[in-house]
Order: structure tokens, then sequence, then C-alpha cells
């Protein structure tokens, strides 16, 4: 394992070597935005990259709720797959809004029990609140980066910074807010039972985030906003560099998220073991009186 | 035991009315939390009728905004007072360890809150509409399930946070970090509800099914989790 990060490291740097050369030099020229549009190749992975950590941060709340009261655990497993098995179905058989693919919307169910078992199969206890912790912070990173290379990017093609109208951003910024507001929760708490505090306001936290999703959709179907280019197919070269681009993103995100997952373990046993010291001491002082 | 179930059902509610009984008293008694919410709104409508001229037409694009973020604000400041007070005298240990079911005591907060903010907002908004010269262009009938279905939003999840932020240092700042971003769905129900309301552009039914489907789904999840945010320590 000791030799496998740095392993892992010098192929991430790799990849993401490759991934700039091929945004910057091989993907075409955009016909109608020129070259700014190679933003994209930061920008798009960047937001893959932190919904993936937010989903499995959600699920690891999720799970850790779970598995803390043995009465809900036999529940929660059934009702993990019933959650999975009707939003799949339901994908197809509600009417969405355009713009949603229903395949999106099914993956995304069939990943919850997917996930729910995974995790809970290889981080059990604490590991699942380790996880949470860790795929929380890295994903604001990923998140911030969304969140700045946006505007940047909207400026010369829609000729303003921020269109309050635009799903796709406004509902990252109040994803970006809760988590946010989830470390801060975290950083702030003086109680030991922190972990399902935190995990109990993931779980708003992911409720939230299809209302607000509906919310600015029907408020951007009430107010006139720039065109923006959603629905159309893209060249498939440049389908291509974007999936380069987010293998080498993952392997960045994995890469950070394990380095921060072993720091978080390490804090946690210094912690344990500063409290076994103090309290053997106790013992030992009161022996001696 | 037959009719267990019932005599549950019964206790439960009987807990929740109880509760609710005592905080009305202390709140009779008391006016704490009504009498700075009060207030507390005033300012805000004093300090933004300085700010923009109110003209009828302008107003009425900005008055939806203006309304709702002074009762989530001045909210705040009930929502506070509901779990601190029962900080003293270990009021909140004794009700971890008593036998009542953590949801009635939930609830009989959560409806204490609900009839807190809606009095405030029947003694403010007669104000707004003088300060900023409202009248409804649409059907203003449809402002009471908003106010109804977005202060119970507001109301539902601060209790909640609020009993969350209990365990946090500094929990009186913590509140509105808590609360805000969750509420963010809601608050876009509420001010763009009653902004299409007072300017009649755009039908507001949207937001009044946006705010039901937010209630319902977050009252839920309050219930579910409740007993383990109380639990924790």
């Amino acid at each position: 394992m000791k030799r496998a990060f740095p392993i892992l490291a010098i192929i991430t740097a790799a990849l993401l070597a490759y991934a700039l050369y091929q945004a910057l030099v091989v993907a075409p020229a955009d016909a109608q935005q020129g070259e700014v549009y190679r933003i994209i190749y930061y920008h798009v992975p960047s937001a893959w990259t932190a919904f993936l950590l937010f989903f499995i941060n959600f699920v690891a709340s999720v799970r850790y709720l779970a598995d803390a009261s043995p009465s809900i655990r036999q529940a929660a497993k059934w009702i993990a797959v019933a959650v999975g098995v009707v939003g799949a179905v339901a994908a197809y058989v509600i009417p969405l809004p355009a713009g949603i693919r229903p395949s999106a919307i099914a993956t995304t169910a069939l990943a919850i029990p997917a996930f729910y078992f995974f995790l809970g199969k290889y981080f059990p206890g604490e590991n699942l609140d380790i996880l949470a912790v860790t795929t929380a912070e890295v994903g604001v990173v990923f998140c911030t980066i969304v969140l700045i290379t946006g505007p940047i990017w909207a400026r010369p093609v829609w000729g303003i910074w921020w269109a309050p109208g635009d799903i796709r951003l406004t509902s990252t910024l109040v994803l970006w807010l809760i988590y946010v507001s989830y470390l801060i929760l975290r950083r702030f708490s003086d109680s030991a039972q922190t972990q399902k505090l935190a995990a109990a306001l993931a779980v708003f936290g992911a409720l939230d985030v299809p209302l607000v999703y509906f919310s600015i959709w029907f408020f951007r179907t009430q107010h006139p906003q720039p065109v923006i280019g959603g629905g159309g197919s893209m060249d498939p070269k440049m389908l291509h560099v974007l999936m380069i681009s987010w293998t080498a993103f993952l392997f960045f995100a994995f890469l950070v998220c394990w380095s921060r997952y072993r720091l978080e373990t390490l804090r946690r046993e210094v912690e344990q073991a500063h409290a076994m010291a103090s309290l053997s001491a106790a013992d030992a002082s009161r022996g001696s009186r | 035991m037959p009719g267990s179930a019932a005599v549950r059902a019964m206790s439960f509610w009987s807990i929740t009315l109880a509760t609710l009984a005592k905080d009305i008293r202390l709140e009779w008694r008391s006016k704490d939390a009504i009498n700075s919410m009060l207030f507390f709104s005033l300012l805000v409508v004093v300090i933004f009728s300085f700010s923009f001229d109110p003209l009828a037409e302008e107003s009425r694009h900005i008055a939806g905004g203006l309304i709702w973020v002074a009762f989530l604000f001045a909210a705040v400041v009930a929502l506070n007072q509901t779990w601190a007070r029962e900080l003293r005298n270990q009021v909140l240990d004794a009700y971890r360890v008593s036998p009542a079911p953590a949801n009635a005591l939930f609830l009989a907060k959560a409806v204490g809150n609900f009839i807190f903010v809606s009095i405030l907002e029947a003694l403010m908004t007669p104000l707004f509409i003088i300060f900023y010269n409202l009248r409804a262009v649409g059907p203003a009938w449809q402002l009471i399930p908003i106010a109804l279905l977005g202060t119970w939003a507001l109301v539902v999840n601060g209790t909640f946070f609020a009993a969350m932020s209990l365990r946090t240092r500094s929990r009186e700042v913590m509140l509105p970090l808590l609360l805000f971003p969750v509420s963010i769905p809601a608050v876009i129900g509420m001010v763009a509800g009653t902004t299409a309301i007072l300017t009649g552009d755009d039908p507001a039914h949207f937001y009044i099914v946006l705010l039901l489907t937010y209630d319902v789904v977050f009252t839920t999840a309050c219930l579910a989790l409740f007993e383990t945010v109380l639990q924790a320590e």
C-alpha cells in the first residue's frame, strides 16, 4: 500500500499533463466560441468529480446513520434497494422536464444501493464517517473550481459573469453553500457525536438538491436569460478529450482523498491514544493516593 | 397489551399539546421572542425604506424579497431561543431521559414557533403595506397559502437546526449558517411566489406546489432524524 501511493501519484501527474496537452493542442477549436471554450476541459470534469464526491458523502452519511441503530439497519437495506428500483423505473415512467435524461436519473437511482452496499462493506463503522469528511472536503475544493471557472467562461461567451437563472451554475452554488455549512458544522461542533449531526445535515442537503434544481428550473422559465447551449450534441473528438480529462481528474481526486483519508485516520488514532493516556494517568494518580 | 398502541398514540399527542401549552404560556408571560422579533423586523422595514424610493411599481418588484428577508431574520431570533430556553436547569437533559417520544417534543416546538412567527407576520404585513404602498395585482388570497407553507418551511427546519446548533460553539451564529443554505428552495418559492402575486405577471401555482413539496419532504426528514439529534451530546 505504501508503495502504491507514489506510483499512483506519478500516474496521476502523467495523466493530468496528457489531459492538458489534449485540451490545449489536440482538441479542435469550437465553431462559435473559438479557443475560449477549452476551459470546458477543466470546468466540466471538476463539476462531475465534485458531484460524485458529494454523492459518496451522502450515501456514506445515510449508511452511517443506519448502522448506528440496529433496528433501522435491517430496514435501511431494503429501503436502499427500493429507492434504486423505484427511482430507475420512475425515471422512465414520470415525464421529466426537458434537458434531463431519464437514463441519468435511473443511473443515479441505481447507484444509491450499489454504493450503499459497497461502502458499508469496505468502510465499516467510523470509517464511513472518515470517508464522509474526506469526500466533503475534497468535493468542496472541486466545486470551488467549478464556481470560479464558470464565470470566467461565462464572461466572454454570454457577456455576463453570472446568470442567476442558469440552472447549473446556481444549483452548483447552492450545493457548495450546503457543503460549506456542513464543514462549518463539523468544525464548530462541541458534541461527541458530531458525526451523527453532520450525517443528518448531509441527508438534508441531498434532499435539497432536487428541490433547488426544480425551483431554479421554473424560475428560469419565468425570466429571460442569455441563450445557453444545452442539449446540443458534442463533437466526438471533443467528448473524447473531455473523457480523458475527467479520468485524470478522477485519479487526482482519488489521490487527494486517499491521503486525506489516511490523515484523518491517523488524527483519530492520535486523539484516541491521548485520551487513553490521560485516562491511565488519572488511574495511576488515583492508585497512588 | 390490547389497545397499547392507542394509549401510546394518545400520550404522543397529549405530550405534544402539553409542551406546546407550556411554551405558549411561557411566551405569553415573558413575550421575549415576539417582542424581539417584532422590533427586529420593524427595524428592517424602516432601514430598507430609506434605501429606495417606494414608488408603487418599483416596490412591487422588491417587496416580496424584502418582506421575506425580514421574516427570515426575525424568525432566527425566535428559533435561537427555542432550545436555549430548555438548557437552563437541565430541562433538556430531563427530556432526554424521559420516556416521552422525541418527535412529540419536536412537533410541539415547531408548532409553537409556527404560531409565534405567524403572529409576527400578521402584525408586520400591514406595516409593510403602508410603508411600501403595496397593492396586489394578482390574486391576493394566494398569499395566504404561500405565507403559511413558507412559514412552516422556515420553522420546521429552523427548529431542527436550532437543536443541532445547540451542540456547537457560538450557537447563535451557527443557526443561520446551517438553516439558510438548506432553505434556499423555500426562500425562492416564497419570494418569487409573493412577487408573482404582487406584480400579477405570472401565476404563482408552481411556487405553492414547490413549498408544499418542500414542507412534506423536510417535515418527514426532521421527524425521522430528530431523535438522533436530540440524543447527540
